[in-house]
């Protein structure tokens, strides 16, 4: 057959597209529930660390199912959805959402004694999208831990925000002011005096709108669950008085 | 007693031209080579140094200022190059005879994109973290011009075997520039080398500091600049006549 007649070059086109479409679907499919299960033992692994708890990806399962008390997904009311699993919500379908049929996830944690809130995040970085979590004390004020990712912040700077050092610094941080609004974290460019309490941290040089993402990407997510937390802390209060 | 005679001797030359045309085939001269013949060996070591792809072609540049922030992602992403490379180019050597001359360029996109996927799901299911790591940049080796020039250049018209070595050495020199730009970048930009402390406290202590321009792009480029004038000067034969 002539190499260069038109009805061989579209068969050629069309047997490789086939070829390759077969070949990569087969691969896709087969690898997808091991991806699957990496991903999944991934997002234990980012919740309990955001409460010191550390753990390599396989034995996270485990650890989650012990620390974990309560899985909530709550409305913008502050109610607890009883039909959907707070594990399985994808906050970046939820995140298109109005608010007032967003799902937002919570998870309740109980470990060594204490009880802790621990609240996914997400938001936009320079590039592309960022997540995280963020934990806080039973005061539902101090953070006792934060874990961040990211998709595509540049390497050696926005992507920064997944290292220790930066995640550190949120730490005992406050994300209520004194005058007891929220004001979450915010990441603040040429900030000197590592306080703790004053609600700010410092933010990674070369990074700066990354850094404000992190910013706003706490304060929103945050804002998002403050029907439930009062209603937490009024309950509180009144166990308090009794 | 002719005839049985002739019989044998036509099948002797048709097993001899056969064996002759797989040797065609597989390396695309007629000659047999030993396997690392001289001529083999060059196509290995002469894109290190005399016909490097970065330093002497300038080609691939903007994956150089990419990822060359640090060392780590730097070998993980040559590595994945190597893989990348040499397979497409035994993958298009081997099609060479049948590909439709004026659809080539889509043909050679397609083969690239589906190593650069088969690379990505692999990763994502074995090695998840080092995966994580490297996240866009893998699916940018599909836009990484060596690639692309040498499948036009040497895979369309030399044998598989040739092929093969031509991919692991272009894609080697291509490394290797990466990893001694990562080197430098992340030894003065961060005063780490994969990720490890190795400038030692006291010369903090007594003033010195982590040069941040270094983690940005430009310095890529200055680097990349430094080293083809070392490469220069110490291999005069690159050296333009005017």
């Amino acid at each position: 057959m002539d190499k260069n007649s038109n009805a061989y070059t579209f068969i050629f086109a069309i047997l490789m597209v086939l070829v390759v479409a077969a070949g990569l679907s087969l691969v896709a499919t087969s690898l997808q529930p091991m991806q699957a299960e990496n991903v999944r033992q991934e997002k234990m692994q980012d919740i309990l660390k955001t409460i010191g708890v550390e753990t390599d990806r396989a034995g996270a399962e485990e650890l989650f199912d012990k620390y974990i008390t309560e899985q909530l997904s709550l409305d913008h009311e502050g109610n607890v959805k009883e039909d959907v699993s707070a594990f399985q919500v994808n906050l970046a379908r939820e995140l298109k959402k109005p608010i007032e049929e967003q799902s937002l996830p919570i998870y309740v944690a109980d470990y060594e004694g204490a009880n802790y809130y621990i609240v996914p995040l997400r938001g936009k970085g320079l590039w592309d999208a960022i997540w995280g979590y963020v934990a806080l004390k039973d005061d539902i004020n101090t953070i006792v831990g934060v874990t961040f990712d990211h998709k595509g912040e540049t390497a050696g700077l926005g992507a920064e925000i997944t290292t220790t050092w930066f995640q550190e610094q949120f730490k005992d941080e406050k994300v209520f002011n004194e005058n007891g609004d929220l004001v979450g974290v915010i990441v603040e460019k040429g900030y000197k005096n590592p306080t703790k309490g004053d609600n700010k941290v410092d933010y990674i040089s070369g990074a700066t709108i990354t850094g404000d993402g992190v910013t706003d990407m706490i304060k929103e997510r945050l804002s998002r669950y403050l029907p439930y937390f009062n209603a937490k802390k009024d309950a509180g209060l009144e166990v308090a008085i009794r | 007693m002719m005839k049985t005679e002739n019989n044998i001797e036509t099948e002797k030359t048709s097993e001899v031209s056969k064996k002759k045309e797989m040797i065609m085939f597989l390396s695309g001269s007629e000659e047999k080579e030993h396997f690392l013949s001289k001529a083999n060996r060059k196509l290995l070591t002469d894109p290190l140094d005399d016909n490097n792809p970065i330093t002497v072609q300038v080609l691939g540049i903007c994956s150089a200022l990419a990822i060359t922030v640090q060392l780590k992602p730097a070998i993980v992403m040559s590595l994945a190059v190597v893989f990348v490379m040499a397979f497409s180019n035994m993958i298009i050597s081997i099609l060479r005879n049948s590909i439709p001359s004026r659809i080539r360029i889509i043909v050679q996109l397609v083969v690239v994109a589906t190593m650069v996927i088969l690379v990505d799901q692999i990763l994502k299911a074995f090695a998840y973290d080092v995966s994580k790591q490297l996240s866009i940049f893998i699916g940018l080796i599909i836009t990484n011009c060596i690639i692309m020039g040498r499948l036009e250049a040497f895979a369309l018209g030399n044998g598989i075997y040739k092929s093969f070595l031509d991919g692991v050495g272009n894609a080697a020199g291509y490394g290797l520039i990466l990893i001694i730009v990562a080197f430098f970048r992340e030894l003065f930009g961060s005063g780490t080398l994969l990720g490890y402390e190795v400038i030692p406290e006291a010369v903090y202590a007594a003033g010195y500091e982590d040069n941040g321009f270094f983690l940005l792009s430009p310095m890529a480029l200055v680097v990349v600049g430094v080293v083809i004038w070392v490469q220069r000067s110490r291999n005069r034969k690159l050296i333009e006549e005017n």
